[in-house]
């Protein structure tokens, strides 16, 4: 029952109970393991690390079982987590150009240097629902069996150092290249989003941002709303080292590797009195394997370029305050889920108010008690 | 329209001018915008600026309202207390103050200058709210005196404009500016959009207010039978650059240049 | 992946949970404290901080649970209440999040608290000088239902441009002869800033003027932070014509008996059944124990509602 007037401890106490209960389901099936989860349940770890803001697949595993698989509660449960943690270090910036690449492909050539890499991907699967997966326990010959017919062995499927596709393009000086406003990024992690806000941090935030929130927005770009023109000139998902450089030390250090998403769009050219006509960008960027949300995302952050572009900015995914303050899943989650808290004081004022209204009416047979005014005392303003 | 309109009397040019404009210049390509317009605005005077679309009238309006900072040139207005502020240089704050106090503008499309989902009397009022009137009675009193100066029925005033006519619309944005007595009067097209019988009753109304009110008013047309009919002085763009200025009267009955030529043969001739 | 490595620096006492004092690391809280030092400094005007996801979803208290930690110490004994009550559940739980995360002392009496965290209402008890009182914004800006860009409102409020709050208020009374703004009622404060006093009702708004308590106010989700230093001119907007009054009803409490606090209404059947009960549960009780008020309703009613 849910009680506001007495009795809220108690009521909380037995919803967290049944909550443990309703999560574990039938304890005749054996329960998941979080191993279990980073290795088979992968998208959805990829999806919480990136929109979580942490790059930790054990954790974004544990998030997603203690969430029963709801992944915007994961996504919560590791940002909340990822406030405590202190900040030992800032990394260089990662080079995805030395990606040890596992997918690659670009839409504007038929090859490139360094060739298309389809990897893994969903992409040409037909969507059969695949029964024999239902059975228990998939055969695990069926899987051995499919690594082995591979070519070369799974432990040489990356191709280490493929070019960009976009600094071929660059190099002929038919696309922006792209420089950082700043040096030093912001961090939307530390500072409040300041309007307008620049590139760096706008990135920070759709990288962050919820995946269909994105989506839509790209799909509206494509479908006319803010029109730009887009051409996946390269996505590619693989691992790049992530460096420190500790002050002790003064040079760089490898930490580990991660692994990213990326994707580069080609947009729409353009050109003024003072400059040539180029190819303009749109970046996107993710952890783990998430090319939907790469792709949306340099979609959104090109529409967002508009008025560097001097374009016109009439479309929803054109305005900066409209997109970064309403992506962030953890942000409108919470807000939307808050109208389940009690508001009976806001209420009654309104229903108090509602009812002196109501009750005028009723005694004056009219909303506007106030607007019966002497017309003739009206007429010397202007002369006066 | 095209009844050939008394010309009002022109303000002796003695007095100092309200508005001095130095070369300005706003342009967003070559010939796209406004290239070095100089001219003085007198009390009491109305200046029509006419061109095709596309000629910079309306950049050159917006510049002048101190909406778009120019690129180069100088803006000076004499306020009421006889200071001259060069509206520019002056801090934000300054100049937001002028446009809801001092100075009104009227746009082309009512729902730019009206807030279309308050009433009309809360349009009218906004203003003097905005200058710290907080008499709702007083408020309510000058609403209805202004609708019926624009010749709205004073039942309307707690209607929302959206519930209006396009004229009357019109009309409402044109009480929302002058409730403040502003000495400086921007409008663009004011009359675009109506139909004919309407445009002649909302210019009839503009011209009186003009005069009782001793107003400076910048209009922007594309009609020169309403430029004919409202202005004292013409200035002819085109291509972003001022081809001539002068007399009403003497650029429509006697133009020097051949743009303003064809432009008058084109649009007075039958 | 070891388990150690995602263990904790505390540099206070730790609690229990291996969390730092008040859960969040001594940097964020002095980020936050320089916050609240310019919202003190210049009374009503909205600061923007830092803010981190706190384990709580956003909109249910974020921004106040952050304004607490950053204030509250070791000795201060805290108090926790949405709609006046003690006992709601988002107060139980950011109360027992303070339990565990600084191990403080909690009171449910007005006057024994030194800070209060509260959502959607000012204690009946007048405050004293040296208690706090943390709200918990939902939405900081006044100016927000008029004008949706944050560039924009920064720019109204830099120029005091507020105008458009009398619009409203005039609409409300040309609609409806009244000012039909029951909580969250803008006030000015300082003579300077309008400020949106979270959604109270406009009930408490007399109480924020002239306070001897420092009033702080914390919004997570926009990240916004704002004060009424003690002592300080909080004037509701209004016309001078139209004064701004507050609720008044024309019921007492069924429970204690009091005739000027604000009344929740609490349904009691499906046939119309209505108690009127102070919604400051502190209050109530106190009257009833201090005073040993009669309670004008059947016991069998009260019995119902304190259960």
């Amino acid at each position: 029952m849910y009680v506001a007037v007495k009795g809220g401890e108690k009521a909380i106490d037995h919803a967290h109970n049944l909550l443990a209960r309703r999560r574990r389901g039938d304890t005749r099936q054996a329960a998941l393991s979080v191993a279990q989860i980073r290795e088979q349940m992968k998208l959805a770890v990829d999806r919480v690390m990136t929109e979580g803001s942490v790059y930790d697949p054990e954790l974004a595993a544990l998030a997603v079982k203690q969430a029963s698989g709801d992944l915007m509660e994961a996504i919560f449960l590791l940002r909340a987590y990822r406030t405590t943690l202190p900040r030992l270090a800032v990394t260089s910036p990662v080079n995805t150009g030395d990606m040890l690449v596992q997918r690659r492909i670009s839409a504007t050539f038929k090859d490139v240097p360094g060739g298309q890499v389809l990897g893994s991907t969903y992409d040409y699967t037909h969507r059969l629902l695949d029964f024999k997966l239902l059975a228990e326990g998939e055969a695990e010959s069926d899987v051995a069996e499919r690594a082995s017919s591979e070519e070369p062995a799974a432990a040489d499927e990356s191709v280490a150092r493929c070019p960009r596709v976009l600094e071929m393009l660059n190099s002929e000086g038919l696309i922006e290249s792209a420089k950082p406003e700043n040096e030093q990024p912001g961090d939307l992690t530390r500072e409040p989003l300041d309007y307008p806000a620049d590139r760096a941090t706008r990135l920070q935030a759709l990288a962050r941002g919820d995946e269909g929130f994105l989506l839509a927005l790209a799909y509206s770009t494509q479908r006319g709303y803010g029109r730009n023109h887009p051409f996946a000139g390269e996505i590619r998902q693989g691992y790049v080292a992530v460096e420190i450089v500790p002050e002790e030390l003064g040079f760089a250090i490898d930490i580990g590797d991660i692994e990213l998403t990326e994707c580069e769009m080609i947009n729409q050219f353009v050109g003024s009195k003072d400059r040539a006509p180029q190819f303009t960008r749109g970046y996107g960027l993710g952890f783990g394997q998430c090319e939907r949300k790469a792709m949306a995302m340099a979609l959104v952050d090109r529409s967002l370029r508009a008025a560097e572009f001097d374009e016109e900015r009439d479309s929803p995914a054109q305005n900066e305050e409209f997109v970064l303050s309403h992506c962030d899943n953890v942000e409108s989650n919470g807000f939307v889920s808050h109208l389940k808290l009690p508001h009976y004081v806001d209420f009654q004022s309104e229903l108090e108010l509602l009812r002196k209204l109501r009750k005028e009416f009723e005694e004056h047979g009219s909303n506007r008690p106030a607007a019966k005014t002497n017309a003739a005392t009206t007429a010397t303003e202007v002369t006066s | 329209m095209n009844q050939p309109a008394q010309t009002i009397e022109r303000t002796p040019a003695t007095e100092q001018p309200v508005l001095s404009v130095r070369n300005l210049t706003k342009l967003y390509a070559p010939s796209k915008g406004c290239h070095d317009v100089s001219f003085d605005l007198h009390p009491g005077e109305v200046l029509g600026i006419v061109g095709e679309s596309g000629s910079g009238k309306t950049t050159l309006l917006k510049t002048l309202s101190a909406r778009l900072a120019p690129d180069r040139g100088e803006l000076l207005y004499l306020n009421s207390e006889q200071q001259l502020m060069d509206v520019y240089q002056l801090p934000e704050f300054r100049r937001r103050q002028l446009l809801r106090s001092d100075w009104g503008v009227v746009h082309q499309h009512p729902q730019d200058g009206l807030r279309m989902r308050v009433s009309a009397g809360a349009n009218i009022g906004e203003r003097l709210m905005a200058v710290g009137d907080r008499h709702y009675q007083q408020l309510r009193q000058r609403g209805l005196g202004w609708l019926k100066a624009v010749e709205i029925d004073e039942d309307r005033i707690d209607d929302n404009p959206s519930t209006f006519s396009g004229g009357m619309q019109q009309r409402l944005q044109i009480a929302r500016n002058l409730v403040t007595h502003p000495r400086l009067v921007f409008m663009d097209e004011p009359t675009g959009g109506l139909d004919v019988s309407v445009q002649a009753r909302l210019l009839d109304l503009l011209r009186n207010l003009v005069m009782d009110m001793n107003l400076s008013v910048v209009i922007v047309t594309h009609d020169l039978a309403v430029a004919r009919l409202l202005s004292h002085r013409l200035m002819v763009m085109r291509r972003g650059e001022v081809v001539e200025q002068g007399l009403t009267d003497q650029i429509l009955d006697d133009p020097q240049h051949p743009y303003t030529q064809l432009l008058v043969s084109s649009v007075l001739a039958p | 992946m070891n388990a150690d490595r995602h263990e904790h620096v505390s540099s206070e006492a730790a609690s229990p949970e291996g969390y730092n004092f008040a859960y969040l690391d001594e940097q964020t809280k002095r980020m936050l404290r320089r916050a609240l030092l310019k919202a003190v400094a210049v009374p009503g005007y909205q600061v923007p901080f830092g803010g981190r996801e706190m384990p709580l979803p956003y909109g249910w208290g974020t921004g106040g649970i952050q304004v607490t930690a950053a204030v509250i110490g070791s000795d201060d004994v805290l108090k926790v209440i949405d709609q006046g009550a003690d006992d709601t559940t988002n107060a139980v739980s950011i109360r027992r999040f303070f339990v565990t995360t600084t191990g403080v002392d909690t009171t449910e009496k007005t006057c024994d608290a030194t800070v209060i965290q509260t959502r959607h209402r000012i204690p009946e008890t007048p405050l004293s000088e040296g208690q706090i009182l943390v709200y918990q914004v939902p939405i900081p800006e006044p100016l927000r239902f008029i004008e949706p860009s944050e560039t924009e409102t920064r720019k109204m409020h830099a120029l005091q441009e507020y105008g458009v709050m009398h619009v409203k208020l005039y609409e409300d009374i040309a609609h409806f002869g009244h000012i039909a703004t029951a909580y969250a009622y803008p006030v000015k404060v300082n003579g300077r800033y309008v400020m949106d006093p979270s959604p109270i009702p406009k009930f408490d708004n007399p109480k924020m003027h002239q306070s001897p308590a420092l009033q702080l106010f914390g919004a997570g989700r926009e990240k916004r932070i704002y004060a009424v230093p003690p002592f300080t001119d909080v004037e509701s907007l209004d016309f001078e014509d139209y004064p701004f009054e507050i609720q008044s009803w024309d019921h007492h409490c069924d429970i204690c008996g009091a005739s000027e606090s604000f009344l929740d209404e609490v349904v009691t059947d499906d046939q119309g059944g209505r108690l009127f009960v102070c919604s400051d549960t502190d209050y109530c009780r106190t009257r009833v124990e201090a005073e040993g008020v009669q309670a004008v309703a059947s016991p069998a009613k009260t019995q119902e509602v304190l259960s």
